[in-house]
């Protein structure tokens, strides 16, 4: 759609993203001031510094970033798949599946790597499940596809309790934070955020496409997208970029659902421009949260799930309360 | 100038027997009316006629070429529909779901120039709606809606125009001026092919006519062999009175 500068948005998303980082990597258990900050991130200042920006708190910060722009942007894709604002990949039970996934690779008693694999297996099971499903005999209608996964999300949440209710209850913590999303034990932001760039890379000649698909299929088909294929393109690489944020911080939940809602009632509908502000906006919000979730009662940390859902579940109520 | 011919064509209602193939040739400067029922099939024709559900059997021809053999994207620039309902899921303004019209026509990373804007709002203004331009489509009555929906198949500017009922909820001023718009269209060598519930709009604007009928059973050709008052009794299940005026038929229920 005809902006005039579609490109200020983002430029205003990128600096509040950065603003946020700078803060997200100087908060902490020994506080460092903004310009010690550009001081490390420029290549000078002491070694203390150095160690705990470069090697504890930046690999953090960017795992928080990558993580909220990945679940942001999946979440908006899938809303444009199935041109229902409820659709995200929690709601559609992708995370469900990375869930039992993980927990089922803790029960083993196994660690680090293989959990992450492990998560990472659930979710695309969790996706083949759905479309398989909802696919059936018939055809992709929105509401079969929504339902389906709203279903398989119900039956993921019942398998999670069964094996909650199995584990000994020393390694129930672990398994709870993991549910509750946690960015302490994300090992490298690097694959998620070079997945994060790719995709919005993608997504930018496909965003007409997008627009068009959201008017239905068959509006679509009448303007020549070849439905079918771009369907599952994006529901391909909404899975792809859940599987990852799950693999690197656990269950975080409301962003996927809350981030693209908030930037369509400010940016309007234009995909090509929410998504990348989806990506922009979901890192910058989970940044936050995650800086508030190392804070709020230190030395401890709060999954940062919860920090997300207390801050979601209220800002989308007043949304949808002051919408109409 | 694009021709559609339906070769044996049979469009595929699912529990229905096939009837009689369909041999259309639909030309350049044609205006087709289609006439039936409710539930005879003509969403469905329309539907199949723009490639967008399998027929049963018998083949479309774009300009001789197959349409199955042709691009979707190609098949856009050649052809558009205007459909019965339509579905917002997402907010949108009157504006930029005209827009939509020139997908079709920019390569994927291309944005909309001033072109593109320039088409779409010419095309707003034919219809009478440039003055919603900014409102919010969801917002609209039924009848602007409609306006927007055929301003958009305007902006998407194809050579054959698939309408559905393209006067649905549009009051008398505005449903003659749609209908003017699409003889002119025709006039400069488009073709027309509109399902219609009105006998006096098919009438007064069609010069070509297909009757379906719900056993299957269809026939087509000039408008003044097709409407004749015992072949629209039939079709209908309704007794008809006719007259002419302006040297135009007239039916009304008798």
């Amino acid at each position: 759609m005809p902006i005039s500068s579609p490109y200020k948005p983002l430029l205003v998303l990128l600096l509040a993203g950065f603003l946020a980082a700078l803060l997200s990597v100087g908060i902490g258990s020994t506080a460092i001031g903004f310009e010690d900050t550009l001081r490390v991130i420029t290549g000078s200042g002491t070694e203390l510094q150095k160690t705990l920006i470069l090697e504890l708190r930046l690999p953090r910060t960017l795992s928080a970033f990558a993580t909220g722009g990945l679940l942001a942007v999946a979440g908006a894709l899938m809303q444009v798949l199935l041109r229902n604002p409820l659709a995200d990949p929690y709601v559609l039970g992708l995370s469900g599946g990375a869930a039992v996934g993980a927990l089922l690779a803790m029960l083993a008693g196994v660690g680090g790597f293989l959990v992450s694999g492990s998560a990472f297996a659930g979710a695309m099971l969790a996706t083949l499940l759905v479309f398989g499903l909802a696919h059936g005999s018939g055809s992709w209608t929105p509401s079969r596809l929504l339902l389906t996964g709203v279903v398989v999300a119900a039956g993921w949440g019942a398998i999670i309790t069964l094996i909650l209710s199995m584990t000994p209850a020393s390694r129930l913590p672990g398994m709870l934070y993991w549910l509750m999303g946690d960015l302490s034990h994300a090992a490298t932001p690097w694959p998620g955020l070079i997945i994060l760039v790719l995709v919005c890379l993608m997504v930018f000649p496909l965003g007409r496409a997008l627009n068009v698909l959201a008017r239905g299929s068959l509006q679509a088909a009448a303007l020549g997208v070849s439905v079918r294929p771009l369907e599952w393109s994006i529901y391909l690489m909404a899975s792809l970029l859940t599987a990852t944020a799950v693999t690197m911080a656990g269950s975080v939940g409301f962003v996927g659902l809350v981030v693209p809602h908030m930037l369509r009632l400010v940016l309007g509908n234009d995909q090509r421009l929410i998504l990348p502000a989806c990506a922009l906006a979901g890192g910058t919000l989970l940044v936050l949260a995650d800086t508030l979730a190392r804070v709020v009662i230190a030395p401890e940390q709060l999954p940062v799930g919860v920090i997300t859902a207390l801050i979601g579940v209220p800002t989308f109520l007043y949304l949808l309360y002051r919408s109409r | 100038m694009t021709r559609l011919t339906t070769e044996a064509l049979i469009i595929d209602i699912p529990g229905r027997a096939s009837g009689v193939p369909l041999n259309l040739v639909i030309e350049p400067g044609q205006v087709w009316g289609v006439l039936g029922p409710n539930g005879v099939g003509k969403t469905t024709l329309l539907h199949t006629l723009a490639g967008l559900w399998e027929p049963r059997s018998g083949q479309l021809l774009l300009d001789g070429t197959p349409l199955g053999d042709i691009r979707r994207k190609t098949v856009s620039q050649q052809m558009g529909l205007v459909f019965q309902d339509r579905q917002d899921g997402f907010p949108a303004t009157v504006l930029e779901t005209a827009l939509i019209g020139r997908h079709p026509w920019l390569l994927p990373w291309q944005m909309e120039s001033g072109e593109d804007l320039a088409i779409a709002e010419r095309a707003l203004e034919a219809l009478d709606a440039i003055h919603l331009k900014d409102r919010l489509v969801n917002t609209l009555s039924g009848g602007e809606r409609q306006r927007v929906a055929i301003a958009t198949l305007m902006t998407q500017s194809p050579e054959i125009w698939l309408l559905d009922e393209p006067t649905n909820h549009l009051d008398l001023q505005h449903q003659t001026a749609v209908m003017k718009l699409l003889r002119q269209q025709a006039a400069c060598d488009r073709a027309v092919f509109m399902c219609l519930h009105d006998l006096n709009l098919a009438a007064r604007w069609c010069d070509q006519i297909l009757l379906l009928y719900p056993d299957g059973q269809a026939c087509w050709g000039p408008a003044r062999d097709m409407l004749v008052t015992s072949a629209l009794e039939s079709l209908f299940g309704q007794r008809l009175l006719s007259a002419e005026l302006d040297g135009f038929p007239v039916f009304v229920p008798g």
